[in-house]
């Protein structure tokens, strides 16, 4: 155990390209965590590779043991968090898990949104932030200029940024001693109850489920008995350590340290991130604020391509879903595509973390269909319930009311594109609640409905100020809206899984767009197919895919019969991927890329 | 057996061209100074191979294809042509095709194409069009070809050509000229492919890197080979494949072959055959690269790359590709007993109403509706 005064605890924000891994990797070697042979190039960009592919959204943490100038040992620990709205709450928990930040910046690219983004929830946390100025061996370097901006943009004074280059080494020495002679030690009461943070938790095939803490007050040692406060969940303590950055066993973990646990938990849906590990003995009397309960907020349906991919399908969920606690699923079955599931996910990133596990992982084709957000339904006859499939939707005359999810929203965007984001957040049926000015960068507050937020809000706001709006919402209440259920019709046929519940007010701009946008994706048959929306029975929109007039080979000889037959055998593998509806097929990806709005 | 539904035919391959033309995506090679009596020796010794492994047979067709068939010499041709009537059976009136290209030069050959025993010239004039021949790379002028197509009608009965439409900038109206002029020439076959872009060509590279301009939109293609139909037709030479046209009887024998899901021997570099031999019907195919092939030859005794059986639910589904493209369609009986898995009466009777597939006893075919959407009907028949 170390000393508080002598540890450090930070996070790296950065915006991508601008150095976060490089500079990473650096301390982690010229701090000896690992030797020049054991380094590989970039540790954490490893990381971010797993991430990317989906295959884990997890903080990490390395430990370094760092001795200064003033001759004194420190253990310096850096928490790499995910940073994605959809995880906003989990990366909110990492940060507070730390009590400083290295705000690394280009300095001949300066300040981008996504560095603003993170810098704003360091600052939530009250993190001591420390400007570094990376990459100024470069001609384009302009480290005056960036540090102007960092103070006017952010507001955070840049007068003592360092200068670096991660890719040299230039400057790290630097940086370490800022990190311990600028940042706060982290404060704690040894001889207080247990009192630690569960700042992430992940599977491991070999040691269960291990969950990363951060301990705050008191002394975590191998066999205790702990108690999750908010699960109210007892374990035995088996192992404890630090990662360094491989995993290594340690004796006890006392206040200000990060470090991990496992004891023998079976499931990840067993912990809760940002719950408070205690004694079972002897507890601490308050639990650490700020616990939210993982919700989901956005549904689709999911369904295998090949309905006898069902049983390995369900086998997949449930393995998903013990690694997750954030994620919901049960059975659902849709006219149009057979047995599937109904899975609920923190957002549209996190649906297509799950989406992409799925048929990378467990080499399922899947047909996802439109997400919808959760409705709530008051009936005539003075029932309610949540709606959380437009296909469930009961028939307008036993609804009385009909409310929806709404948010508010946060967005800060560069003024020049200011007008464009009003204009997005108008055409959602946004209500403006607040715009005010930090420099030449606006911060807007807007109320918006779930539903029109979705799907490809953050999409759309990210191309319509280039990538440089930082957007982040929470849910703010249910509102009465005049909403309707649209239909849609392949070839005179319903299609359930692609009807969607939509705003009186914009059905038929939606039910355009869907029809327009079908008319594209399903490839053309060897008859007309209509495409029509509906409401009730009344048509709002229709397109005609025009019928096939062409489709032969022109030469075929003898020298073609083998090479034909592979031809239509790979021909026979692509209509696989399709569904059939009635007598059109249907390839998977129509049924999420019909509901993207282009403008 | 089944093959004899088919028959027998040998096709030869002579790999070589004076220039590459940017559309074919056919086995060719430009080289200078070919060795013809190398090559005479290596093709017989191929026929001999091939024919100790199917003795006894009759052959019903020769056919000389290419590359340009029309630069070998015709003491090369009169040896093939022997060694075939050697190791097999010549039929009496088999019919013996060779590709020509229509200049003065080869022209030249064509009488000693006929004293060797070809009995039917088809020509890659491919456009009575000067700024058309450009484009598609060919060497030759319209009257060059046409010069040369009236040298192949005075020394032979049969005589066919090939036309390519839907190129870059056809107007209906233009291919409408083009045609007709085409059939007033006509002796008793034309083929009349539409371009296509096929990878491994100059236009493909072109047309990935959207520098081939101005080719049909698929409406314009499929009004051009309905009017392809028209025409033809109206001419007396019915579409009896789906690229190919004929006074009725004057067919390509040979090519009826592979339609017909008969056998073949396929002699040469980068030829395919197909032979039923003691273990059932067997692919074959020889070495592409012209040089490699004739080394094998030479010095191994053999120029095959590929030797494979075709399986009985392959050999139903080869029959059924290649036999819809004729006008006399498929027997689904010589389907099911070859192996086919069971072509449902839903589908054929969807098709059938749908206008695009006719059915009589156990024979099906595609309409003049169908026939420009075979590869789609293929699809769902073959599910």
């Amino acid at each position: 155990m170390t000393e508080l005064s002598k540890i450090r605890n930070f996070s790296i924000v950065a915006h991508i390209d601008h150095g976060k891994s490089t500079l990473a990797d650096r301390l982690i070697q010229s701090t000896g965590a690992l030797t020049d042979r054991e380094m590989k190039a970039q540790v954490l960009d490893s990381m971010d590779l797993e991430r990317e592919r989906g295959i884990t959204i997890k903080a990490q943490t390395v430990r370094l043991e760092y001795t200064a100038k003033d001759g004194e040992h420190y253990v310096l620990n850096l928490i790499d968090t995910p940073g994605h709205v959809d995880f906003a709450y989990e990366v909110s928990r990492s940060m507070q898990a730390v009590e400083g930040s290295l705000l690394v910046v280009d300095a001949s690219q300066g300040v981008e949104a996504q560095t603003l983004a993170n810098v704003y929830q360091a600052i939530d946390a009250d993190h001591e932030i420390v400007p570094v100025l990376n990459k100024v061996d470069l001609p384009a370097a302009e480290p005056d200029r960036v540090r102007e901006q960092i103070e006017d943009v952010i507001g955070i004074d840049a007068s003592q940024a360092v200068l670096i280059s991660a890719k040299t080494g230039l400057g790290i020495p630097d940086v370490l001693e800022a990190i311990v002679t600028r940042l706060p030690a982290p404060k704690g009461d040894r001889d207080a109850p247990l009192k630690a943070m569960l700042v992430d938790s992940w599977y491991d095939a070999y040691l269960g489920v291990v969950v990363l803490v951060r301990i705050i007050d008191g002394v975590l040692k191998k066999n205790d008995k702990v108690r999750m406060m908010q699960t109210k969940a007892t374990y035995q303590v088996d192992r404890i350590g630090v990662f360094c950055p491989a995993m290594l066993t340690v004796e006890e973990l006392g206040p200000g340290e990060l470090g991990f646990l496992t004891a023998s938990i079976k499931q990840v849906r067993d912990t809760r991130v940002g719950d408070t590990v205690t004694h079972e003995r002897r507890q601490t009397d308050k639990a650490l604020p700020g616990f939210k309960p993982a919700q989901p907020v956005v549904f689709c349906g999911l369904f295998p391509v090949d309905t006898n991919d069902f049983d390995d399908m369900r086998d997949a969920i449930e393995k998903l879903a013990l690694n997750d606690a954030s994620f919901t699923y049960e059975m659902e079955t849709s006219a149009a595509l057979g047995f599937g599931f109904r899975c609920g996910f923190l957002g549209l990133l996190h649906l297509e973390v799950i989406r992409d596990r799925l048929e990378r992982e467990y080499d399922i084709d899947l047909i996802t269909t439109a997400p919808s957000v959760v409705y709530h339904l008051h009936l005539t006859d003075g029932t309610h319930s949540e709606l959380h499939n437009p296909a469930d939707m009961p028939d307008v005359m036993q609804i009385d009311r009909i409310e929806e999810p709404w948010i508010k929203a946060t967005i800060m965007v560069p003024d020049e594109f200011l007008g464009d984001v009003l204009k997005l957040c108008q055409e959602r049926r946004g209500v403006q609640l607040d715009l005010t000015y930090a420099g030449s960068r606006a911060m807007v507050v807007y109320e918006l409905p779930l539903n029109e937020v979705v799907f490809d809000f953050y999409d759309r706001l990210k191309s319509v100020t280039k990538g440089y709006a930082s957007f982040d919402y929470a849910i703010s209440g249910y509102k009465q809206e005049q909403l309707v259920k649209m239909s849609i019709l392949v070839n005179d046929e319903p299609v359930d899984a692609l009807s969607i519940i939509v705003h009186r007010s914009k059905a038929e701009m939606r039910g355009r767009s869907m029809c327009e946008k079908l008319k594209e994706l399903i490839p053309q048959h060897m008859f007309k197919v209509p495409i029509q929306a509906a409401i009730g029975g009344r048509v709002i929109a229709r397109e005609t895919i025009s019928a096939l007039r062409k489709d032969v080979t022109a030469k075929c000889y003898g020298g073609d019969a083998t090479r034909k037959r592979k031809l239509l055998d790979k021909q026979k593998a692509g209509k696989k991927k399709m569904r059939q509806f009635g007598k059109v097929d249907i390839p998977q990806e129509a049924f999420i890329n019909a509901l993207k709005m282009d403008g | 057996m089944d093959w004899q539904q088919g028959g027998f035919g040998v096709y030869v391959h002579w790999p070589f061209c004076l220039a590459k033309c940017p559309y074919c995506d056919f086995n060719s090679h430009v080289r200078a100074g070919v060795d013809q009596a190398a090559w005479r020796r290596a093709l017989t010794a191929e026929i001999a191979r091939v024919a100790a492994e199917t003795p006894d047979r009759q052959v019903d067709t020769v056919f000389f294809g290419g590359g340009t068939p029309s630069l070998m010499e015709p003491e090369t041709v009169a040896a093939v042509i022997e060694a075939i009537g050697t190791h097999w059976r010549l039929a009496s009136g088999a019919e013996i095709s060779l590709e020509a290209n229509p200049t003065s030069v080869e022209a030249g050959r064509f009488r000693g194409y006929r004293d060797a025993g070809v009995n039917r010239i088809s020509m890659g004039i491919q456009s009575l069009d000067d700024r058309a021949l450009k484009a598609l790379g060919r060497m030759h002028s319209a009257a060059e070809a046409r010069a040369a197509f009236d040298v192949a009608r005075g020394l032979f009965d049969r005589v066919s050509f090939d036309l390519i439409h839907a190129r870059q900038g056809q107007e209906l109206d233009a291919w409408r000229a083009e045609l007709s002029e085409a059939l007033s020439m006509a002796v008793d076959h034309l083929s009349l492919y539409q371009l296509t872009i096929e990878p491994g060509t100059r236009f493909h590279d072109l047309f990935e890197r959207g520098r081939l301009k101005g080719l049909p939109e698929p409406d314009l293609a499929a009004d051009m080979y309905e009017l392809t139909q028209e025409l033809c037709e109206a001419a007396g030479y019915p579409g009896y494949e789906i690229s190919n046209h004929a006074r009725p009887g004057a067919e390509s024998r040979h090519n009826r072959i592979y339609w017909r899901y008969g056998d073949y021997a396929g002699i040469g570099p980068g030829a395919h055959g197909r032979l039923t031999l003691q273990d059932g019907r067997t692919a074959t195919e020889t070495l592409r690269e012209p040089m490699s092939w004739l080394s094998a030859v030479t010095e191994q005794g053999s120029g095959e790359s590929l030797r494979e059986s075709v399986s009985a639910a392959d050999q139903a589904t080869e029959y059924m590709l290649m036999s819809l493209r004729l006008a006399e369609g498929s027997d689904l009986a010589r389907y099911a007993a070859l192996g086919g898995t069971a072509v449902s009466p839903d589908t054929v009777a969807g098709l059938e109403e749908a206008g695009l597939l006719w059915q009589r006893g156990s024979r099906i075919g595609a309409t003049r509706t169908g026939r420009p959407l075979l590869n789609a009907i293929l699809r769902e028949l073959l599910a």
